[in-house]
């Protein structure tokens, strides 16, 4: 059971709880662990906690069986997803009525459920271990491994697992300088996006003068697909404000603020239950464990604008002003939050600092590659068969992330572009598969690490219509102050929309690339000026399928509504009339054979006829 | 005093001036829409970017809001900045043909087309207008709303406001509404009717906006500008 909640006034008395908890750790415990996060919550993981609950009630009264409602746990394709401990045993689509079946052979320690195994589509064979699945064993999972054990509500179980114990070592001994000498040791750069070096950045608000310092952790996660940041939060919400604290230790800070968003209301209750609880303890507020050193964390929570995820804007927002970006310089770390020294870090940056601190930054930066230390958490979603959280030692090539953690391409399609960094970032096409993951590296082939995001693309997109998508989310997304990003992205989006109508002609793709590079070029914040990423980097890499729009009027992958048609195959038509019954526009009627024919210029190519013939008769054309 | 590069020459600045205010006092005319003397830097306009930093490794940035620092090699006029200034001013005459201090602008860029498809949209959202009110006239009675394509100048909640005084500060400063283009063929998206007119004048005329509207233009007499293009 956990101790009560008792401020530690000194080093040694965390220890001594630390080993009273000593039991926690043991591996021949059988535990459950269900994944409480939003996608597994969405398929059913709330009731299926509660089933297995109420079973261990009556077959476990001793309560030998723990069981840990937890943050993501990675693999969310096969959502609600349960791990069973000792073995790592990894049970997939579970249900409410398995529950019984679990509770019971996770007591007996009898081995898995056999039939809730994963089948591993390449042998057909099930796999009982999780580190065994392909998802799993090509990753190397550092900072998500925390995901898998730590209970996010118990500061205890963060405790027992190690936790705090990087700010121990750093109030214990080290100075600030010693500590960005870790940092900058460990190559450790932000992962917000733009990959800046975090020794620098807190070095620059170390060095500046002035007695007010601020340590911001952005949070605002507003990328579309992406929840890297969620996870970690809702997860292991102490390692980010550990790292916050030795940020804050490190630059001579006394207040953090986490700008978190609103829409992540589970985020939120789990982080000011985290906050609480570490105030509790004494590790944040005055005088901590007895160093002298004062740091306290409040949430901010943002209204949801992926602008706001800009550093001056989140700062302007968390002002209570308008979230809009400003010119830099100055940057934050010379004038940021209420016109104080700043240091503002990703989420996912400030988890990483604990695990520098405790490893050390030689064994930490032997992951990753000479210029970026450590791994990366990627959101791999769109048409791969095992969509989900994924974390790779920077330098890991995209094949390895689409094929062997993801699986290939949904359908046995073929791969056609990988899109990293969000809304803004670059397609990538096949030939550059073997590109390493890396800030640098990305940004040659046109592309950005941004977040983490990564999106897959299948033969069926096409890539104008992808453009386009980006475009219009930017174009709403965009703050509208600087007048490049405003009426720039604006007037990409009318070009682009009108290629995709087959309204375009080549002397549209040379001012659209010629407008691309000036908003990239001439944009106030980050928003503007990696704008131009999806359109650069499909005509880059695909202008063979704008000229097909443009020049021959012709979608080649048949996603834009103007440019292909439907019809009905004579031969294969059984004359049954559901299309024509199901068809909102009225465009399909019966011919003189009895066989149905579409109007091309009635029909809106909602495609809802494709669904309803059970003859597979309609095709695109 | 700050030491910088300005165009290759060694320059010294006042120290915590801007680039734009260096230039100015260089006599090297970097071009504004959303900078007035008194109010304070916005940056919105984009017009007034500078290289920064040696060719290669150089960064655009306005110049209005950076201010000079020691060592600094600005270029306020490279075939990049210039590039990146005409696609500005043809995006501008594209939004808002009828502010005779775009088509000046034009003119003066030698931009002689318009690509993209016309709109009229008067408002530029330079923001003068909301600073002048505030820093100047101590109103603050008019500020942005919306976001994005939609963000528009206007008073709280559309409201008639008891804050303003009508003093007409708004007004005198807005670059689109201060003055009409009076041109030819203003209707279409760019005059250009200053340059038909003798080299020696032109030159005169981009520095002086009066005398180029006291002026009858080429081809008659001033054709009446719409509001609405129709
Ligand atoms: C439009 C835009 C959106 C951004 N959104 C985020 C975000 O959601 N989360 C984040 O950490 N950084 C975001 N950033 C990057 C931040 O501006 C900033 O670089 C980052 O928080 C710095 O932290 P880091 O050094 O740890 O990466 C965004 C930047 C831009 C331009
Ligand atoms: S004058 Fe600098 S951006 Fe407008």
């Amino acid at each position: 059971m956990a101790p009560a909640l008792k401020r530690f006034a000194a080093p040694e008395e965390v220890m001594k709880v630390r080993q009273s908890l000593e039991g926690r750790l043991d591996g021949n415990r059988p535990r459950l662990a269900i994944c409480g996060d939003t996608g597994c919550t969405v398929c059913g993981a709330d009731g299926l906690a509660a089933a297995v609950k109420e079973v261990m009630e009556r077959k476990d009264p001793a309560g030998r069986l723990e069981l840990k409602v937890t943050g993501c746990l990675g693999f969310c394709e096969q959502a609600p997803v349960v791990l069973v401990f000792p073995g790592a045993y990894f049970y997939r689509k579970v249900k409410a009525a398995d529950a019984e079946e679990i509770v019971e052979k996770a007591l007996l320690q009898e081995g898995p459920v056999a039939r809730l195994l994963y089948t591993d589509p390449s042998s057909g064979k099930k796999i009982a271990c999780a580190g065994e699945i392909p998802f799993y064993r090509h990753q190397e999972r550092v900072l998500l491994d925390a995901n898998w054990h730590v209970n996010p509500l118990d500061i205890y179980d963060y405790l027992a697992r190690g936790g705090y114990a990087a700010l121990l070592k750093v109030l214990g001994g080290m100075s600030p300088g010693e500590v960005l000498g870790e940092m900058k040791e460990a190559r450790l750069r932000g992962r917000g996006g733009a990959g800046f070096y975090t020794w620098l950045k807190w070095e620059l608000c170390r060095t500046r003068a002035g007695s007010k310092k601020y340590v911001i952790c952005n949070a605002d996660e507003g990328d579309p697909g992406a929840f890297m940041d969620r996870s970690l939060l809702e997860g292991n919400p102490h390692a980010v404000l550990e790292g916050m604290l030795i940020a804050g230790y490190a630059i001579g800070a006394v207040e953090g603020i986490v700008y978190l968003r609103t829409e992540y209301p589970t985020a939120v209750a789990k982080l000011d239950q985290a906050v609480r609880q570490a105030r509790e303890l004494g590790f944040l507020g005055e005088d901590i464990l007895g160093s002298g050193f004062a740091f306290d964390i409040s949430i901010v929570r943002g209204a949801g604008a992926f602008v706001c995820g800009e550093e001056t804007a989140l700062i302007r927002a968390a002002e209570g002003k308008v979230g809009e970006p400003r010119q830099k310089p100055p940057f934050p770390a010379e004038s940021g939050y209420r016109g104080r020294p700043t240091v503002i870090n990703n989420v996912e940056t400030f988890a990483n600092v604990p695990l520098i601190v405790n490893r050390g930054a030689v064994a930490y930066r032997a992951a990753g590659t000479e210029n970026s230390g450590g791994t990366k958490i990627f959101c791999l979603v769109g048409k791969v068969n095992n969509s989900g959280l994924v974390e790779v030692p920077f330098g890991t090539p995209l094949r390895k992330i689409v094929f062997d953690i993801g699986g290939g391409i949904k359908g046995g399609k073929r791969f056609k572009a990988v899109q990293t960094g969000g809304p803004s970032g670059g397609c990538l096409p096949e030939e550059k598969l073997d590109l390493r993951v890396d800030f640098e590296d990305l940004a040659g082939a046109g592309s950005i690490m941004g977040s983490g995001g990564m999106i897959v693309m299948d033969e069926d997109t096409c890539v104008v219509d992808v453009t386009r998508y980006f475009l219009n989310f930017l174009k709403d997304e965009s703050c509208g102050k600087c007048f490049s990003c405003r009426v720039g992205v604006d007037r990409m989006l009318e070009i682009v929309g009108g290629i995709t109508e087959g309204a375009g002609s080549e002397e549209d793709l040379a001012l659209l690339e010629e407008l691309a590079l000036v908003v990239k070029d001439t944009s106030m914040c980050g928003l503007g000026q990696t704008a131009a990423n999806p359109v650069l980097s499909t005509l880059r890499y695909f202008r063979s399928e704008y000229l097909a729009h443009v020049r021959e009027k012709r979608c080649p992958a048949k996603v834009c509504r103007a440019l292909f048609r439907y019809r009905v195959d004579e031969d294969l038509c059984s004359g049954c009339g559901f299309c024509a019954r199901e068809c909102s526009a009225g465009a399909i009627g019966e011919g003189p054979d009895g066989l149905y024919l579409i109007d091309p210029a009635v029909c809106n190519r909602c495609g809802v006829c494709v669904e309803a013939c059970a003859s597979d008769a309609i095709t695109k054309e | 005093m700050v030491e910088m590069t300005l165009n290759g020459l060694m320059v010294k600045v006042e120290e915590g001036t801007t680039i734009l205010e260096a230039a100015a006092f260089y006599g090297v005319n970097i071009p504004t829409l959303c900078y007035l003397e008194g109010l304070s830097p916005y940056g919105a306009c984009r017009l007034c970017v500078v290289e920064i930093g040696e060719p290669g490794s150089a960064k655009v940035a306005t110049s209005c809001t950076h201010r000079v620092e020691d060592g600094l090699v600005v270029r306020t006029h490279s075939a990049r900045v210039m590039k990146a200034r005409r696609m500005l001013i043809e995006l501008y005459l594209a939004s808002c043909p009828s502010s005779k201090i775009i088509q000046d602008m034009a003119s003066n860029h030698h931009v002689t087309r318009v690509r993209f498809k016309q709109r009229h949209e008067d408002c530029i959202l330079c923001g003068l207008c909301v600073r002048m009110c505030a820093e100047q006239m101590q109103g603050k009675a008019i500020g942005f709303a919306w976001r994005g394509s939609e963000r528009k100048v206007t008073t709280p909640f559309d409201k008639k406001s008891d804050a303003c005084r009508l003093c007409g500060g708004c007004m005198y400063v807005c670059p689109a509404c201060r003055s009409r283009c009076q041109g030819p063929q203003a209707e279409q998206a760019v005059c250009n009717a200053c340059l038909n007119l003798p080299q020696t004048d032109r030159n005169y005329l981009f520095f002086d906006n009066a005398v180029c509207e006291a002026m009858e233009p080429p081809g008659g007499a001033p054709k009446k500008m719409t509001n609405r293009g129709a």
